[in-house]
């Protein structure tokens, strides 16, 4: 028997093809529509990921260092360390902020870590690890920054000494890891006007700067400009102990509040990132329909632009069955093309993206499947309107 | 004929299609192995570094002030100035202790003046005894001789002993007299030596590095009116992460660099480990002296300070970047038939770039030393330039 289907295309190769092509493009930027979803979620759990701790402990009452500030003193983790099951304990202080190399301005989030200790970067694409106790960074490379590259922030100069990748806040900003102690200078220090200014106004305050008391002003001075505070403590428990149990003993006794890693992501992904996710998430749903009403108009259409050959070939004697299958097979052929070309299109584009783009697997076999059953229904339409053609029209007008 | 032609055409697109589709998928897509770069481990001599920020310090900071309240006088040097041990910095106004001075030298001279009045009396209380006596002993002699009445003679025995009485007070006049002179010249010298001390004097060969009080101004006893430092008795006092701070002993040559010079390494050398360190910041203080010392320094300026430690000669090394940890275990990543495996493995000495392998790894063994992500066990690997050169 001949296959109808295969002759058809074949006579009109190109305009298949070129149909085929378009719709790719359509279902390519569906794709890529939800890669940019999945990105920004995948965004908000990559550095509790990366930093791979199991409970966080942060300022009593509020919501973690990214979606409420916090702050703890940076002494709390030896007392958090004396607690059964705890294996590792690493203070940790966010910040996010601009950085300048060469006059540029970029947007990060600088994270302060304490070598050895949770926090730091996970893994490394060039250089080397932070050696040195200040004045030194490894960059995301999403920074653009490279190995050697000096960037200031505030007023010091820090050497970029190795390279990172998928290090990213919960917005997207790339990271820079810099060395705790150099974090909180950065954090808490104000700019040298200010700390003048500062100095001259409690040197005008007859309370603090008494005649013949001159010690008190300088003490007064010093508790100023020093900071003993981070944003939040991670720990790592030890084999077999239950983080949820800790945390909650770390609220009840410490009177901090502690969120086990499955609250954090939680927080980073219903809490911080929600409004954002679900105005991507509607956009996503909104140009799947169109996408899939549009693949229905053209498969539609073109079967309506074969009405004379389809009408010649009920003239001639061919079966209903056939005629539908050559209308499903080709409807089914361009959904096939279509999707290989939309996978190809949205894979070779997606790194391009300025924020992450995660193409997952399990969404394009959900896109691919979704395809066939549109062009399935699509094409069901069509043949009802196939089998409904007078075979007079093929004598006719 | 047309047709197949057309056919194979057809047939080779769709396979260049799927050849691209399946090239895409497996090199950028989901199903790439991870991206890895390579090294190996090899015999090095590693020369541990410990770095630490601090300021420059005067071993030795002298603070001059006056021992008691008083108002500033004089100011004769400035801050900046060079100044010579035992030379005149500043004076305190004396106020009324030159007319003390004044009152105590002339009570001395009157306690010598009174003490040649007592040694007068002494003089006198002398002469009426040996009268006394004198007429003592005759009136003795005529009595035995029945000359005169007893009543006489004892009148004027009561006159001799009355006589020797009055001596010996106005000797002990003449004595209290004398202390009183020894008194007298006591206070004055202690006026001249609280005039002294009104005079601020350097104790050191130095420079002054502040000038803390005006003339008119009051100070109270200790505060400092100026500060003096040895220039030639300049360190840094650096702050030295605990955790880093092992193997920094003294003796150890160190490079110093001063934040107005962040090119220029100078030369210096531990002198000294506090015993005490800074519980709050968690740092050791190593006290590190320039070796020679520069010309000119600023007190107070930052310095980074890199000490270098013993090394390790000719020991197994891989660079730091490929160190990793799992459950609290360091070890290192290495590629199995193309997967990722981890090999715990003991670290020695260790630099900024490369760590001592202590047991674990062979010279010449294969490791991965940077990942595109973050590496799981049996991740499939596959070496690739991660960065663009």
């Amino acid at each position: 028997m001949i296959n109808l289907a295969r002759r058809d295309i074949a006579h009109n190769l190109k305009s298949y093809l070129l149909t085929g092509f378009g719709l790719g493009l359509l279902i390519g930027v569906t794709l890529t529509m939800a890669g940019v979803y999945r990105g920004m979620v995948d965004d908000a759990k990559v550095l509790l990921h990366a930093v791979n701790a199991d409970v966080w402990v942060v300022q009593q009452n509020t919501l973690g260092p990214f979606a409420e500030p916090s702050n703890v003193p940076d002494d709390l983790y030896r007392a958090l360390l004396g607690l059964g099951g705890v294996a590792q304990a690493g203070n940790v202080s966010y910040l996010t902020m601009q950085v300048s190399r060469r006059n540029q301005s970029q947007r990060v989030m600088v994270a302060g870590y304490e070598a050895g200790q949770p926090g730091g970067p996970a893994f490394l694409v060039a250089g080397r690890p932070i050696g040195r106790a200040h004045y030194e960074a490894v960059a995301d490379v999403k920074t653009g920054f490279a190995v050697g590259d000096v960037v200031r922030i505030r007023r010091n100069d820090y050497t970029v000494v190795g390279l990172t990748r998928r290090m990213v806040s919960s917005n997207g900003d790339p990271m820079l890891f810099i060395p705790l102690k150099d974090a909180q200078e950065a954090q808490f220090l104000k700019d040298n006007d200010a700390i003048v200014e500062d100095r001259q106004r409690l040197a005008a305050n007859p309370a603090i700067n008494r005649p013949g008391q001159s010690g008190v002003l300088d003490a007064v001075q010093a508790i100023q400009t020093s900071s003993h505070k981070v944003n939040a403590v991670l720990l790592r428990v030890q084999p077999g102990t239950d983080a949820r149990v800790l945390a909650d003993s770390i609220a009840r006794w410490q009177r901090y509040t502690a969120y086990t890693r499955d609250d954090m992501e939680e927080i980073l992904v219903a809490k911080l990132i929600a409004t954002a996710a679900k105005q991507i998430g509607l956009f996503l749903v909104i140009l799947a329909i169109v996408s899939a009403a549009i693949v229905a108009f053209i498969i539609y259409t073109m079967t309506l632009g074969k009405i004379k050959e389809i009408a010649v070939l009920k003239l001639i004697g061919t079966k209903n069955r056939t005629i539908a299958a050559m209308i499903m097979q080709e409807a089914l052929g361009l959904g096939v093309i279509g999707f290989f070309v939309g996978k190809f299109a949205a894979t070779l584009w997606a790194p391009v993206f300025p924020k992450y783009v995660l193409l997952e697997t399990g969404d394009a076999g959900r896109a691919f499947v979704l395809t066939l059953v549109v062009c399935a229904l699509a094409s069901v339409l069509a043949i009802r309107a196939a089998l409904k053609i007078d075979p007079a029209e093929a004598i006719g007008g | 004929m047309k047709l197949s032609k057309r056919s194979v055409f057809l047939a080779i697109g769709t396979l260049a299609f799927l050849a691209a589709f399946v090239w895409l998928l497996t090199t950028r897509g989901p199903l790439a192995p991870v991206g890895v770069a390579f090294a190996t481990v090899t015999r090095a001599d590693l020369n541990p570094d410990v770095y630490g920020i601090g300021t420059v310090e005067a071993r030795h900071a002298y603070t001059v002030g006056p021992i008691q309240a008083g108002r500033v006088l004089r100011m004769l040097v400035d801050q900046g100035d060079v100044v010579k041990a035992g030379q005149l910095l500043a004076e305190i106004d004396p106020v009324d202790l030159r007319q003390r001075a004044e009152a105590a030298s002339n009570a001395a001279a009157r306690a010598r003046e009174a003490e040649l009045a007592a040694q007068a009396q002494v003089a006198e209380a002398d002469s009426r005894a040996k009268l006394a006596q004198a007429n003592h002993a005759r009136y003795q002699t005529l009595y035995q001789q029945n000359f005169v009445a007893r009543e006489m003679a004892d009148s004027r025995r009561h006159e001799a002993d009355a006589a020797l009485a009055a001596l010996a007070a106005a000797r002990a006049n003449a004595a209290g007299a004398q202390r009183e002179i020894r008194r007298a010249q006591a206070e004055l010298q202690g006026i001249a030596q609280l005039q002294s001390s009104l005079k601020l004097l350097s104790p050191i060969d130095g420079g002054v590095t502040a000038r803390e009080a005006e003339p008119g101004a009051t100070v109270v006893a200790g505060q400092a009116v100026l500060r003096l430092a040895d220039p030639a008795q300049l360190w840094v006092r650096v702050r030295v992460d605990q955790a880093r701070a092992q193997g920094v002993l003294a003796g150890q040559a160190a490079d110093i660099t001063l934040r107005s010079a962040p090119g220029r390494a100078l030369p210096g050398k531990v002198v000294r480990i506090e015993l005490q360190s800074d519980a709050v910041t968690e740092e050791r203080i190593v006290n590190v002296a320039f070796d020679p010392a520069p010309s000119q320094l600023y007190l107070g300026e930052l310095a980074e300070v890199d000490i270098h430690l013993a090394g390790a000669r000719n020991v197994l090394a891989v660079p730091r970047a490929a160190v990793a940890h799992r459950n609290n275990q360091a070890g290192v990543w290495q590629a199995v038939d193309g997967q990722a495996r981890f090999k715990p493995v003991q670290l020695g000495a260790q630099t900024a770039e490369r760590v001592q392998i202590v047991s674990g790894l062979a010279e010449g063994d294969s490791l991965i030393v940077y990942s595109e992500k973050q590496l799981e066990e049996t991740m499939r690997v596959r070496e690739q330039a991660l960065t663009k050169p």
